[in-house]
């Protein structure tokens, strides 16, 4: 019997879905409780930090970090957990690509502050009070919270990761596989993978779809997946219902599908794909409807048919706008005056 | 610091039509504003929307796709999905702040040297208005952000 290695579970801007996930290994907990003692796990256990602290550097094997990094709390703790472990992993959309958390970078950290501590309806602030980073009260207590960051980043973005593993969160099957190379990897049986990319497919997650495709998929028509009733059996796009199918990368078993709602693209883009938005809003276009008269066309009707995509950048980025080429909305300067 | 603004614009040229005209352009000496570079691309669809993002992302200030007239394209069809990709990518872009116009599609045949003269100029014109891509800022400060929270960590 091997010595037993040290697993953490750390978190970093999350919604807490990636522990759950973790969890729902339920009885196939106790094979890996077999060979890990679990040193930190805020949502399991009552290890704090400065315990992780006084660990030596690299006395954890493997860190799962769920969650993006968005303020110097998650950036502390992405770099802590990254000294102390040998083995980092970016686990799930957020830690992956920046995730939901990701889709504040549409906006900034002062329009944050200010919708939430001023233009609410139900606020009311006329001393515009921000929450300060330190107090110390009266009895003389220091107080501290984090300080929120101009815009989330994915976990690589700020530290080394050994690993990359997608989706939101990853599914039962993932950990049960996730599991397996642990234990082969305790048991000497298999080395550990290569870096990168892990538990996820090559290729897209078309190509694992269930879904009958024609040999060409055009669209007629955008329609929202709200206002109509899909066919269980046929291709979403052919629907005119947007799938990510052609942009995503497979290997969640096509969770979604399965139970008739469009992929929107969780398990993030493809090795071969830069920017995952813009991937899918090429493949997308080129599969419009061309119609008979397309040399009469005016512009403002094709302005028209793509209009009918609502919200392109949530949409386009739901997961990735963080690590897509220009990560974040900016804003165009007032006209100089002459 | 009163220097006069010099946008930097990137045109995609489809091989068969556009670039003939650009040619043509300078075969017969129009006068264009030389504050562009141009790519040729076999045709306007093999302008990736990432390629245009990317140029953003190092600092364009705008970016010009010109291929063949409807019904002129070479690959037959392959100018049809140009004008769906640019008019939902100027949707995109105008959400992440830029200005539309500063992505910019036209179709300008192997015989109209005229018009890509005018359509550069008219472009180039337009972006100088509207001054910097606010993306030139992030391109120039990522490093400084990076450097900064590196110290905050
Ligand atoms: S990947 Fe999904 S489940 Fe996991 S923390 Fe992010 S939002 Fe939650
Ligand atoms: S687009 Fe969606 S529904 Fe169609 S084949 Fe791909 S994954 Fe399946
Ligand atoms: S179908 Fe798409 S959205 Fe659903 S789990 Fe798979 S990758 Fe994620
Ligand atoms: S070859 Fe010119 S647009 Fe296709």
């Amino acid at each position: 019997m091997p010595e037993k290695i040290k697993i953490a579970i750390a978190q970093g801007a999350t919604c807490s879905g990636c522990d759950i996930a973790v969890l729902d290994l339920d009885v196939e907990l106790l094979r890996l409780f077999e060979v890990a003692d679990l040193t930190f796990a805020p949502l399991v256990s009552d290890v704090k930090l400065k315990d992780v602290e006084a660990m030596e550097d690299g006395a954890i094997t493997i860190c799962l970090y769920h969650g993006a990094v968005r303020n110097s709390e998650n950036r502390h703790i992405a770099g802590l957990l990254r000294r102390k472990s040998r083995i980092l992993v970016a686990y799930g959309a957020c830690a992956a690509f920046g995730g939901i958390p990701g889709l504040a970078n549409v906006t900034s950290r002062k329009k944050i502050l200010d919708t939430v501590y001023d233009d609410t309806a139900t606020t009311v602030n006329p001393e515009h009070t921000r929450p300060q980073t330190k107090y110390v009260t009266p009895e003389g207590h220091e107080l501290q919270l984090p300080e929120l960051d101009e815009q989330v980043k994915a976990l690589d973005d700020v530290v080394e990761v050994d690993y990359v593993i997608g989706a939101c969160p990853p599914t039962r099957e993932m950990n049960v596989k996730l599991l397996q190379v642990v234990l082969d990897f305790v048991n000497g049986k298999a080395p550990l993978p290569p870096k990168g990319m892990i538990l996820a497919s090559e290729r897209t997650l078309c190509e694992e779809c269930p879904r009958e495709k024609p040999e060409k998929v055009t669209v007629d028509e955008i329609k929202g997946v709200d206002y109509i009733q899909p066919d269980p059996d046929k291709c979403f796009l052919e629907q005119g219902i947007i799938c990510f199918g052609p942009a995503t990368r497979g290997g969640c078993d096509a969770k979604c599908i399965k139970v008739n709602v469009p992929c929107r693209g969780c398990m993030g883009p493809t090795a071969s794909v830069i920017d995952h938005g813009g991937s899918m809003l090429s493949a997308f276009s080129s599969i419009l409807r061309v119609s008979g008269s397309e040399t009469a066309l005016p512009e403002e009707e094709i302005q028209r048919l793509v209009a009918k995509m609502r919200d392109p950048l949530g949409t386009l980025y739901r997961f990735t706008l963080p690590k897509s080429l220009l990560k974040r909305v900016v804003s165009e300067r007032p006209p100089r005056k002459e | 610091m009163t220097e006069e603004f010099r946008p930097r614009i990137l045109v995609f040229c489809c091989n068969w039509c556009s670039y003939a005209g650009a040619d043509l352009a300078g075969i017969g000496r129009y006068q264009i504003d030389p504050h562009f570079r141009v790519v040729r691309t076999m045709c306007s669809a093999r302008v990736d929307p990432e390629w245009i993002m990317e140029a953003f992302r190092l600092g364009a200030d705008g970016v010009m796709v010109a291929g063949c007239h409807p019904g002129d394209c070479h690959y037959i069809g392959g100018n049809y999905r140009t004008r769906r990709r640019i008019a939902l990518l100027r949707s995109l872009l105008s959400q992440f702040g830029l200005d539309p116009e500063r992505l910019h599609l036209e179709w300008i045949s192997a015989g109209e040297a005229e018009k890509f003269a005018s359509s550069v100029n008219g472009f180039i014109r337009r972006v100088g208005a509207l001054g910097p891509s606010p993306y030139r800022e992030t391109a120039a400060r990522t490093d400084g952000v990076a450097a900064e929270e590196a110290a905050h960590a």
